[in-house]
């Protein structure tokens, strides 16, 4: 188990150093960082100065080894746009995302798993019903649905804030909405908005991984044998769609924390999303470049833990380097 | 003596989008306790759709549309919903074919049963498991306090299905419905699970139902037997009489139809006739498409190896000359063949550096030879090497030492052989399943002209048009299947179809990998006679491997046996089948069930 793990973070430095390279090869196209940080009056002298300065004029690689290296030494520069050390800008970010991110999973596993079950045992109006709402739960854009719910519940009824995170109380370094009442209600939209998605698929998942474990033999068999319904299928059946539905879950789970940033853009969620998008438009390379490394790290992290995860529900699952 | 199960005049309904289809049609079937009625048929026939019928547990949208289902005076079709589920499992249980399925794999065995104990007992967990425990040693685990809390992979085939019979019978119950208890287990194993189901039924007083294809199974430990075709009883009544005297013609065919081990046959009697075949579909042709001109064709070239041959591969055949002496008329052979697969593959940072990893032996040093115009079968239960051999020889799997020879030269292994080498035309091979080895998404004619194209054997589409159908001519097919896709076919057909894929490239040395143990036995009988016609014909010579002795004997002219990847005995079949010289042989012919009546 531990090797398993060592080697896994051992693969996730590869995957780093590849997706800062990709991502660094990018950067050249993306535009000036000196225009967006001079005034008019500034001379080209003055800007090539600046330029020399920030070792912008080096060659890629060589701004490449000395990004690396510094990420190695635990520096991770300074943004160009505020001047303050990454870390702590990304770090002071961090938990509104997070916190976003974990709620909309939440949301998305106590309605799609039930809604997943349910729809794969009873056919029916019921049934039909959350199969097409959900289908359109899928099919429109993040935006579109952000936008429509903070008409709805944001402008005609005026239940809940249309943006921001309302009030946070901190737990050290971290600030979180949890613990406020209006903290909630600002969470309520944006998480639900970016739930929508996964509880969709969640739920699709579920039901067509339940449907083909109650074909399997030892549904049969145990239904053969007088188990009880409820037993059968949230013990035996449940029990046997959790890996392919953990799978994608994982890997959606990555996905709606990395790119969390069209919904944080429609609430202006003060996130890591909003945080790279203005980072983008001010070409500000210390921050894309640490902000998808990090991207990249929870990737492989979140990949581990499901990994681990198969071994816990699946006694048949052996990890690479472990006996047994 | 009252009877503990009765179906009187039964019938199971489907509705199809194009009507209704009848699975059972008027079943009377009466079962008592202490005695296995074994239910015989073919698929189709409705045997196990009588064990779902009293189960309640028909595949939706089927129903019982007639008739009363009586257990212990009770009719179960009046019966709710729920009180039919506190039925099952306590008063009726059943048992599956295929034990690696059967059971839930992410739950040990004990979870299982204790489960099971106390949804029909009120008992502590703790009671529960001491039961469990007596189960598992009664159906013959070793080390029961160990095994139970294992999980069901961690068991053998057998294993697996002892415990799935302890689940069974856990809650005491009056009847057990098997379907197909042992088809999945090798023949040794069969007549353990068989013993250990007889015993059950004489020692709990048990009425079991037996479901099977297998009419040695039925003979070896039934009490009484009914036989079934398309949802109807053919004849019922005691085994020893319906067997030794069978009153109707199919219930002879299909005794006929099943190979004997007694003695060899020139041919299988065909039961059903080849009904399915002869259809509207035969008077599409294409123009100087036949059999024959298939046949002229797959000679064609072969003159001089046919004039050579096959008067001296007959003289060999009856001859008792020691085959293994003549060398230099040895179209393949293997020496000192070993095969290992590694349990654990080894990554980019490779499974030594953090530990190493298994080697798994599938075969150590086989010696092995095939005459010109030979069938050596070879025979073993699974996990012997016997598929293994197949994939090394056509170069599927790559041997760890050893060397083979085709046709006087040495024949590359699989990594090393060009795709242009001859040996990769030259050797054929026919899959087990015909349900997974023919691509669906290509039609026949698509399947058929594909080793035509890429061996470059045809001068233009026009004669490769004409080869496909001629091909499938000589298989016995309707030239006109060539339109359409494997799936329309049944599991006979694409065999056939499978069949005409590896004649159509012209080998000289085929591959059979348990190529009928997929189908009916008459099916089985017309796909053997099918490939023992193209081999006196073409003067092919070909590797056969089944697990059936039966089936090795009606087919081959020498037999090998293998067992955990070595080899155990060669020997021409006639010397093998009377006087099996390996210890290990004789236990594989007094196991295998057979219809030898006293």
């Amino acid at each position: 188990m531990l090797s398993f793990i060592a080697r896994r973070l051992l693969q996730s430095v590869f995957v780093i150093l590849a997706v800062s390279l990709i991502a660094f090869s990018l950067f050249r196209f993306v535009g000036d960082p000196v225009a967006q940080m001079v005034g008019q009056e500034t001379s080209i002298e003055d800007q090539e100065n600046i330029r020399e300065r920030l070792g912008l004029n080096d060659p890629l690689v060589t701004q490449y080894t000395r990004f690396v290296g510094n990420l190695a030494k635990g520096d991770f520069g300074y943004s160009y746009r505020t001047r303050q050390p990454v870390s702590e800008m990304i770090l002071k970010r961090m938990p509104a995302t997070l916190e976003l991110g974990a709620l909309s999973l939440i949301i998305s596993l106590l309605v799609g798993i039930p809604a997943g079950i349910y729809t794969a045992l009873k056919q029916g109006f019921v049934s039909n019903a959350l199969l097409v709402v959900t289908l359109v739960g899928i099919s429109v854009p993040t935006f579109v649905i952000g936008i429509f719910l903070i008409y709805l519940f944001g402008v005609t009824l005026g239940w809940l804030p249309t943006f921001g995170r309302g009030e946070t109380v901190s737990v050290g370094w971290w600030q979180t909405n949890y613990l406020t009442w209006s903290g909630w209600k600002a969470l309520l939209l944006p998480a639900l908005t970016l739930g929508v998605y996964q509880l969709t698929l969640t739920m699709r998942l579920v039901r067509a991984e339940m449907q083909d474990v109650l074909k399997t033999d030892f549904i049969k068999f145990a239904q053969a044998r007088g188990i009880n319904y409820r037993s059968l299928y949230f013990n035996h059946a449940l029990r046997n769609t959790l890996v392919p539905v953990i799978t994608i879950i994982g890997l959606q789970l990555g996905g709606v924390i990395a790119f969390s940033i069209v919904t944080e853009s429609v609430f202006q969620w003060p996130g890591m999303g909003l945080l790279f998008l203005d980072s983008i438009r001010y070409v500000d390379i210390p921050v894309m470049s640490v902000y998808l490394v990090l991207i990249a790290l929870m990737f492989v992290v979140i990949n581990m833990l499901v990994d681990l995860l198969y071994v816990a529900i699946d006694p048949r699952v052996r990890l690479k380097g472990q006996h047994g | 003596m009252n009877s503990l199960l009765e179906l009187n005049n039964v019938s199971v309904k489907f509705p199809t989008r194009f009507g209704e289809f009848t699975a059972l049609n008027g079943i009377d079937l009466t079962v008592h306790a202490g005695e296995i009625h074994g239910l015989v048929g073919e698929s189709g026939a409705g045997k196990s759709t009588i064990g779902a019928a009293v189960m309640g547990l028909l595949q939706s949208p089927g129903y019982v549309s007639a008739g009363e289902i009586l257990f212990q005076g009770e009719n179960l079709r009046l019966l709710d919903d729920d009180a039919y589920h506190r039925v099952r499992g306590d008063r009726i249980s059943m048992i599956f074919q295929d034990p690696q399925t059967s059971l839930n794999p992410l739950l040990t065995v004990s979870v299982q049963l204790i489960e099971t104990i106390r949804q029909h007992n009120d008992m502590s967990v703790e009671d529960a498991r001491e039961r469990a425990v007596a189960l598992l040693r009664e159906t013959g685990i070793a080390n029961v306090e160990e095994r139970i809390d294992q999980y069901p992979h961690q068991f053998s085939g057998g294993m697996r299905q002892r415990v799935v019979i302890a689940l069974a019978i856990c809650t005491n119950p009056d009847l057990i419905i098997a379907d197909e208890p042992t088809t999945a287990l090798d023949v040794s194993v069969q007549k353990q699970i068989l013993a250990l189901i007889r015993r059950l039924c004489t020692e709990r007083n048990i009425g079991i139902i037996l479901i099977t294809h297998d009419i040695g199974v039925i003979n070896e430990v039934t009490d009484k037997v009914t036989v079934l075709r398309s949802g109807r009883v053919i004849e019922s009544g005691l085994t020893g009489d319906v067997l030794a005297r069978p009153q109707h013609e199919y219930t002879k065919a299909l005794m006929a139809a099943v190979p004997r081990l007694d003695k060899r046959l020139d041919r299988f009697s065909n039961i059903v006739g080849n009904d399915e075949l002869t259809n509207s579909d035969s008077s599409w042709v294409i123009d100087g498409a036949s059999a024959q001109y298939a046949t002229n064709w797959l000679l064609d070239g072969k003159q001089l190896l046919k004039s050579a041959l096959p008067e001296n591969a007959v003289t060999q055949k009856h001859a008792d000359v020691k085959l293994d002496e003549q060398t230099d008329n040895r179209i393949l052979s293997v020496t000192g063949l070993d095969v290992s697969f590694s349990a654990e593959g080894s990554d980019f940072f490779g499974g030594r550096w953090f530990g190493e990893s298994r080697k798994f032996k599938a075969l150590s040093h086989v010696d092995l030879a095939v005459q010109h115009g030979e069938v050596l079968g070879v025979v073993g239960e699974s996990g012997s090497g016997k598929s293994t051999l197949a994939k090394v020889i056509v170069g599927l799997v790559n041997p760890t030492a050893g060397s083979m020879r085709f046709d006087g030269e040495a024949l590359p292994i699989g990594r090393e052989r060009a795709r242009q080498h001859p040996a990769r035309r030259r050797i054929q091979m026919i899959f087990q399943d015909p349900y997974s080895s023919l691509n669906n998404r290509q039609t026949v004619e698509q399947i058929l002209a594909e080793p035509i194209r890429f061996y470059k054997l045809s001068a233009n589409q026009t004669q490769t048009r004409q080869l496909v159908a001629s091909v499938l001519d000589l298989v016995e097919m309707p030239q006109r299947a060539m339109l359409k896709y494997p799936h329309q076919f049944s599991g006979g057909q694409r065999q056939r179809i499978a069949v005409a894929r590896a004649i159509v490239a012209k080998p000289d040395f085929l591959i059979c990998d348990e190529p009928t143990s997929a189908l009916d036995v008459s099916i089985q009988a017309q796909v053997l006679n099918l490939l023992k016609d193209l081999q006196s014909t073409l003067g092919l010579s070909i590797l056969f491997i089944s697990h059936n002795l039966a089936v090795i004997r009606q087919m081959s002219d020498r037999v090998a046996v293998l067992k955990g990847g070595e080899l155990i005995e060669t020997a021409n079949v006639e010397d093998f089948f009377n006087n099996p010289q390996h210890a290990y042989s004789q236990q594989l012919l007094e196991e295998t069930p057979s219809l030898a009546f006293g």
